[in-house]
């Protein structure tokens, strides 16, 4: 009887363990051959020569860290872990605490968790045109110039220069007189090189200075369309040049200043006696600000470190957000009866509280950062890819993008492993404690 | 539904409800530092949400203008000179064989990723739930460390496994990666929201005489349904948003994101075909994010470790 009934329960047993296999197997064999199997494979390539097949021990880790590329996207990569979880985080906490007594918050939570939905590639399209060098068509580059020039306007005739043997040279950053000149003796100031659609539109044709005993001057573009005129006389169709500040120097030391009218005459009132050096001040030439090079070699990283925050700064936010509406609102009570600023509470109660929530952000984005692939390989332009490189974009460039250097390859990889492991670790118990 | 943060409710994208109404008696002066410090939070809020829209809008526009435009003014002149909108991109694109037939290759590679995983994912979900054998913790434990790790540890010997059954880069391939990849997620989230099941409802069906798989069947997949969703969500997205994968794996059949970064080589001369593409792209995960914002939130937090 005994026996029997163990024999039917062994048999349960081994038909148990059958239907889990049924139920199970499936996934774990993709798993195991996809997933598992590779991962050992990968380590086993990692020690071994990728054209000869030959065991070559660390060598493949030793030209990981001693190459240059691989070193400057190891170290891209430390940057990137440091910076933008950092980032994110904190703007997502200072989003969070602002918007509660925002009462369309909902709204903003939307827009940004929007870009979430969206594809890196996506995102990279969007944010080359966001980054676009040239002003007129960059939108950021637009802002930065349109704010640039609000507090200090672009000179009117940067690229200008004068007329060659017409008796001006280069002196400050502007144009003077190789000699000092007389008071009662007009200066005849020509220069060349404005393009015809920057020529000011209050500009009239040039007029000789009327006669009289200041110190007292021309200048005008000395440049006749179709040809013609001569050089250092003002003929018919020449306009002067308004606007222009104009200094008179003696002994080295700026005495007056002047600007010029519709047709480019001044005159320095007071100044009737002894000689003077005319100069064309600096201001008049210097070149506009032209934006900044987002993605240049320079500052490519911060770049798309930015259109990365972009995407994630809604994720943090939210969670942190899902935090403090979880937090006991007995505490805060407390706190500000007995006083407390906005800011003693932010940094002494509410951050502690929802402290843990801002862990699991930092480790989630930093597990996504030492990742990132698709929107290095899509923003930065071809040009400026070995300055913008990671781990992840390498190991593509040298296994698959025309290198073929398995080794080397898999080198990367078990370093991405391994920099993946502690907040792999760190994940796993979180989430052994949350089961039900 | 178990959330990332057990200790705290789900997130969803309602308000808050901590509108912070502290002290009972607010002194004038505090009064009027609270208003100007919201008037300040708004302003900055407000900055905030311009900010984060821009970018999008101006894909959104650049893609309405011609390539001549695009290359001589920057896309919001057309706000004021609203007359160079054109749909031309658009339909140039519906016309490029290339880009059709790469959102068609992203359809046949992203459904059944999608159903596969599902599938797969929900049975060894079950049984990890549901049936007490040998070693199912460790397969839980190993099936939540594989949902972080990188994909780059399998991908030089998966080209082997694949060129080995002569469908490297064919979209069986892909779709077989994406699969692999995308199991250990489903299974950890499935098998805690199947750990929800009542165990009563169980015993009750087995107790009926009901084979396990109809259990599964009828109890527990009816049950999980909304688990179900959310994830074919994420799986969904998460293929039709991959670039990686169909680089290494999919090069014969390239999806829409491949099809894009082609373009991008020659950014500005191909800015019509880029910026209607692109959008176009973006227009399936907005649908899913708009229509299914809740389900959206939840698995997004979940799953961002991926």
């Amino acid at each position: 009887m005994r026996a029997r009934s163990s024999v039917r329960l062994s048999r349960r047993l081994d038909e148990r363990r059958l239907i889990a296999a049924m139920f199970l197997g499936p996934a774990v064999m993709t798993v195991l051959v996809l997933v598992a199997y590779p991962m050992a494979h990968t380590l086993w390539l990692s020690l071994h020569d990728s054209a000869s097949g030959e065991f070559v021990g660390l060598a493949n880790y030793g030209r990981m860290f001693s190459g240059e590329q691989t070193r400057h996207a190891i170290l891209n990569n430390i940057v990137w872990v440091v910076v933008a979880p950092t980032i994110v985080t904190v703007l997502g906490l200072m989003l969070a605490v602002l918007t509660q007594r925002v009462r369309w918050s909902t709204a903003l939570k939307t827009i940004l968790f929007m870009p979430m939905a969206i594809s890196f590639l996506a995102v990279g399209v969007t944010f080359r045109l966001v980054y676009d060098e040239d002003p007129q068509r960059g939108a950021l580059n637009a802002a930065l110039v349109a704010v640039h020039d609000a507090f200090s306007p672009p000179s009117r005739y940067y690229g200008v220069a004068p007329r060659d043997g017409t008796g001006l040279v280069p002196a400050e950053g502007g144009y003077e007189t190789a000699s000092p000149v007389p008071a009662d003796e007009p200066v005849a100031m020509p220069v060349v090189g404005l393009p015809r659609e920057r020529i000011p539109s209050d500009a009239v044709p040039a007029a000789a200075p009327a006669v009289g005993l200041e110190l007292r001057g021309v200048v005008w573009l000395d440049f006749t369309r179709g040809g013609g005129g001569a050089a250092g006389t003002i003929d018919e169709t020449e306009v002067g040049l308004p606007g222009m500040r104009v200094e008179a120097v003696r002994s080295g030391v700026v005495v007056a200043t002047a600007t010029t009218d519709g047709s480019g005459r001044f005159v320095f009132p007071g100044l009737t006696e002894g000689d003077y050096t005319v100069r064309l001040a600096a201001a008049n030439f210097t070149e506009p600000f032209r934006g900044v090079t987002w993605l240049g070699p320079r500052l490519v990283t911060p770049a798309v470190i930015g259109a990365y925050i972009w995407i994630w700064a809604g994720f943090a936010m939210i969670l942190i957000q899902a935090g403090l509406a979880a937090m006991p609102r007995d505490v805060l009570e407390a706190a500000r009866v007995d006083g407390a600023s906005d800011w003693q509470v932010l940094r002494r109660v509410t951050v502690p509280l929802v402290r843990p929530i801002l862990v699991v952000v930092f480790v989630t984005l930093s597990i996504n950062v030492l990742k990132i692939f698709d929107l290095l390989y899509v923003l930065p332009p071809d040009s400026s890819q070995d300055e913008a490189n990671v781990v992840a974009l390498e190991m593509y460039r040298v296994s698959f993008g025309g290198g073929l250097d398995y080794g080397l390859g898999s080198a990367l990889a078990v370093l991405l492993f391994l920099l993946v492991l502690p907040a792999m670790l760190f994940t796993i118990r979180r989430r052994r404690k949350e089961r039900s | 539904m178990t959330t990332l943060l057990a200790p705290t409710p789900v997130p969803e994208l309602e308000p808050a409800g901590t509108a912070v109404r502290i002290d009972p008696q607010p002194g004038p002066l505090r009064r009027l530092v609270a208003r100007l410090g919201s008037g300040a939070a708004r302003t900055f809020v407000i900055a905030v949400g311009v900010f984060w829209l821009f970018p999008t809008l101006g894909l959104a526009v650049a893609s309405l203008r011609s390539a001549a435009d695009n290359s001589a003014t920057g896309w919001w002149t057309a706000l004021t000179a609203p007359a160079q909108l054109t749909l031309d991109n658009y339909a140039a694109l519906l016309g490029n064989a290339r880009i059709t037939g790469s959102l068609w290759n992203t359809l046949l590679i992203a459904v059944p990723s999608t159903v596969l995983v599902l599938g797969l994912g929900a049975l060894g979900a079950y049984a990890l739930a549901w049936l007490r054998f040998p070693g199912r913790d460790l397969v839980f434990v190993l099936a939540v460390a594989l949902t972080i790790v990188p994909v780059q540890v399998a991908v030089i010997p998966d080209a082997a496994v694949f060129r080995a059954l002569g469908i490297f880069g064919d979209i069986p391939a892909v779709i077989a990666f994406h699969v692999a990849f995308g199991l250990p997620f489903a299974v950890f989230l499935l098998r805690n929201y199947f750990l929800g099941l009542p165990v009563d409802m169980i015993e009750a069906a087995r107790a009926d005489g009901a084979s396990e798989f109809t259990v599964f069947r009828r109890v527990a997949l009816p049950f999980a349904w909304p688990a179900l969703g959310s994830l074919a969500i994420f799986q969904f997205l998460w293929v039709w948003n991959d670039l990686l994968v169909a680089l290494v794996f999919g090069f014969n059949n390239p999806p829409i994101t491949y099809a894009i970064r082609e373009q991008t080589r020659a950014f500005a001369t191909n800015i019509d075909v880029i910026a209607p593409g692109a959008l176009v792209s973006m227009a399936v995960p907005l649908i899913l994010f708009f229509g299914f914002q809740r389900y959206f939130l939840r698995i997004m937090l979940d799953g961002a470790v991926k």
